[in-house]
């Protein structure tokens, strides 16, 4: 157990090094210049050096990796020349808007995926096991986009019951959050039905049965808990992929969280907030594998034991 | 009350009642379980099966893989598979558990007729202690905790797991091949049911712990006055603790009677090449003489006697007719046109 966690944490530190080292790359290959964006297009050449200069941005690409690698070590995210404040403390005022939304969806997805799962799963090729495939199909076959966009048209603007935009009071998370739970709630919920299809099938369930026990008691007491293990650590893998869904859904609806931040920082060319929240969001990302892997620890003996 | 014949070897006493406790603990009369097939077929996998397991008596059930006995067993049981169709009847006590309802099915399960399956690592609960799997009954049943507790140690220490009070808490994946049996035995007893089902109880475990567990169950059965109906595809297995043995091919009986009769003498060719194909059983051929051929599934089974193209006596009555399972000597059934002509008995 202890190992484990050792060993998942050693993990997540290779995977913020490699986090950091990409969004490094990556915003550094973008077309634009920085310098460029602040001065504006009329900017001299000598101005244009002085500022590059003043970024650091004038020493070789390896020079400029380095003492940034040492700078996130030391969680030194640097100035933001387009906010004129530190990067992080951009970022996280950005964050409890985003945590607001991921967790809303991810409580609505669990909830509605499991129950959807639950329900299908019990009775595989029953009718329900039908209605939820044909719908957990269609849901994950149009982009959250879309997604955001109809329920906007419908609720919004035709119903009038929701804000189709913008904070301000508990009505406004509904149709983002909504949306972002949407895909996941198909996952979760394909996932669940498919695992709890295959444990009613397992031997150790007709040992339940042989018992005497109706078939609710076989469910609850030896079918569901096993069937969610495989579910457990999807959703701690999908937990990185909803970040991005809300990067989209934040910007579909005005939502000022670190997904709309990023936008606009990656508009202005500015490196350390693009990076700042970057590193932020892996690292989240990285508790909540490590998180979910200790969950999925206490579900199964068999893990906690080191024997699989 | 009753239908049951005077003797438990004689089943077909047509007319002669006898009360509750003189009869069979279990009548199986006209068994047929027929599962869904390919193109809307139905496939007859138990076709027709009768055999009596009279109270505090172990009896054998026997055939190659494939040949319906765990069918049998888990449409006792009330545990077939979906889609499974049964008719006959399964007279338990004299009552009829094919015609009762679902409920009174369960209330049987585990507190009547208990099951110990073939692999116990596969048909363990992984996440759950054995101590919770083992006290699952009798919690149901509201006992108290620490009584629950005692009776899991009770039952631990009678099947021979040693530190009965430390072994309980341990996952099944934590326990040896054998100490998992055994697990699963005190879980079958747990609702000290009456008869036991025992579907291959060894066949996963290692030759050495295999008769170690054999002894056990016999040990519980004779000590408990348990009825037990002991599955296995070897006959060593059934040669060692069963007094009765019914022999199934391919979804029927093809014979039934006394353990060490239908063994030495057998009375039907299926049984005599079972016997041959085994070296202990038969101390007089020195070399096992395996079965020719491959076993009839019931998707497609032969026409007349499932058994007549392996059959070294098979001649044109039997592509052609049924044998019906009769009484060829006392005591002795055998669904063999030419029972009386096997050598050997
Ligand atoms: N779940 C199932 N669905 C369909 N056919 C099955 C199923 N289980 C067993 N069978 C078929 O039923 C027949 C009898 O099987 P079984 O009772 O398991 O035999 P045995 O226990 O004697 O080896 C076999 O031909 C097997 O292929
Ligand atoms: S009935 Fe015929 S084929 Fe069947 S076992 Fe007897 S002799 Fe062989
Ligand atoms: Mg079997």
């Amino acid at each position: 157990m202890i190992r484990m966690i050792v060993h998942r944490l050693l993990i997540g530190v290779f995977v913020m090094w490699g986090a950091a080292s990409l969004i490094f790359l990556v915003v550094r290959a973008a077309p634009g210049d920085p310098a460029t964006v602040l001065l504006g297009p009329d900017a001299t050449r000598s101005q244009l050096d002085q500022l590059h200069a003043s970024l650091g941005l004038d020493r070789p690409l390896g020079a400029q990796y380095l003492s940034y690698l040492g700078d996130v070590c030391r969680l030194d995210f640097g100035e933001s020349h387009w906010l004129g404040r530190p990067a992080m403390g951009a970022v996280l005022d950005r964050l409890p808007a985003t945590i607001d939304l991921t967790v809303t969806a991810t409580v609505i997805a669990v909830i509605v995926g499991l129950t959807l799962g639950m329900l299908a799963g019990a009775r595989p090729g029953g009718l329900l096991d039908r209605v939820v495939s044909a719908c957990t199909i269609a849901l994950q076959s149009f982009p959250t986009f879309w997604i955001g966009i109809m329920l906007v048209l419908v609720f919004a603007l035709t119903l009038r019951l929701l804000p189709s935009s913008g904070v301000g009071s508990p009505q406004h998370l509904v149709l983002p959050a909504v949306t972002l739970s949407f895909p996941f709630v198909a996952i979760i919920a394909r996932l669940t039905r498919t695992s709890l299809a295959e444990t009613m099938r397992e031997s150790y369930i007709q040992t339940a049965r042989s018992k005497g026990l109706t078939e609710r008691q076989v469910l609850f007491g030896h079918a569901l808990r096993n069937s969610l293990i495989p579910v457990v650590t999807v959703v701690g893998v999908q937990v990185g992929a909803l970040v991005g869904g809300a990067v989209i859904v934040e910007n579909v609806f005005a939502w000022p969280g670190l997904g709309s931040l990023v936008v606009e920082a990656v508009a202005n060319r500015d490196y350390t907030v693009v990076q700042g929240a970057t590193l932020l969001i892996a690292g989240i990302v990285v508790v909540l594998n490590l998180m979910a892997d200790l969950l999925v620890a206490q579900l199964d003996p068999r893990i906690r034991t080191g024997a699989v | 009350m009753t239908p049951a014949g005077a003797g438990t070897a004689r089943e077909n006493g047509a007319g002669k009642t006898a009360p509750a406790t003189d009869g069979p603990i279990l009548r199986i009369d006209d068994l047929v379980v027929e599962l869904p097939g390919p193109h809307g077929t139905r496939t007859r996998v138990v076709d027709g099966v009768s055999f009596d397991v009279p109270r505090a008596t172990t009896v054998g059930l026997i055939g190659e893989s494939g040949s319906g006995k765990t069918m049998t067993a888990h449409a006792v049981l009330g545990l077939p598979p979906e889609g499974a169709t049964l008719s006959g009847r399964l007279l338990w006590h004299g009552e009829d558990l094919l015609a009762a309802d679902p409920a009174r099915r369960r209330a049987v399960r585990g507190r009547e007729i208990a099951m110990i399956f073939q692999d116990p690592l596969a048909a363990l609960n992984p996440t759950q202690r054995i101590a919770r799997q083992i006290g699952e009954v009798p919690r149901r049943d509201r006992l108290p905790r620490a009584e629950v507790n005692r009776r899991v140690v009770e039952l631990l220490d009678r099947v021979g797991v040693p530190e009965p009070e430390r072994r309980m808490r341990a996952y099944p994946h934590e326990l040896s091949g054998g100490l998992r049996q055994r697990a699963m035995i005190a879980m079958a007893l747990a609702g000290s049911p009456a008869l036991l089902l025992a579907d291959e109880p060894t066949t996963a475990l290692d030759v050495t712990v295999q008769s170690r567990i054999l002894r056990l169950l016999a040990d519980i059965q004779a000590a408990d006055g348990l009825a037990m109906l002991l599955v296995s595809h070897d006959l060593r297995v059934v040669s060692h603790v069963g007094e009765r043995v019914v022999v199934m091919y391919a979804g029927r009986v093809c014979e039934r009677g006394p353990a060490r009769d239908v063994l030495r003498r057998p009375a039907h060719p299926y049984t005599a090449a079972l016997v041959r194909s085994v070296p202990a059983v038969r101390t007089r051929t020195a070399l096992a003489d395996p079965l020719p051929g491959a076993p009839a599934t019931p998707a497609n089974r032969p026409a007349g006697c499932a058994f007549h193209p392996r059959c070294p006596m098979a001649r044109a009555r039997c592509r052609a007719e049924v044998p019906e399972v009769r009484e060829v000597a006392p005591g002795r059934w055998s669904a063999c046109h030419f029972a009386e002509e096997v050598p050997g008995s």
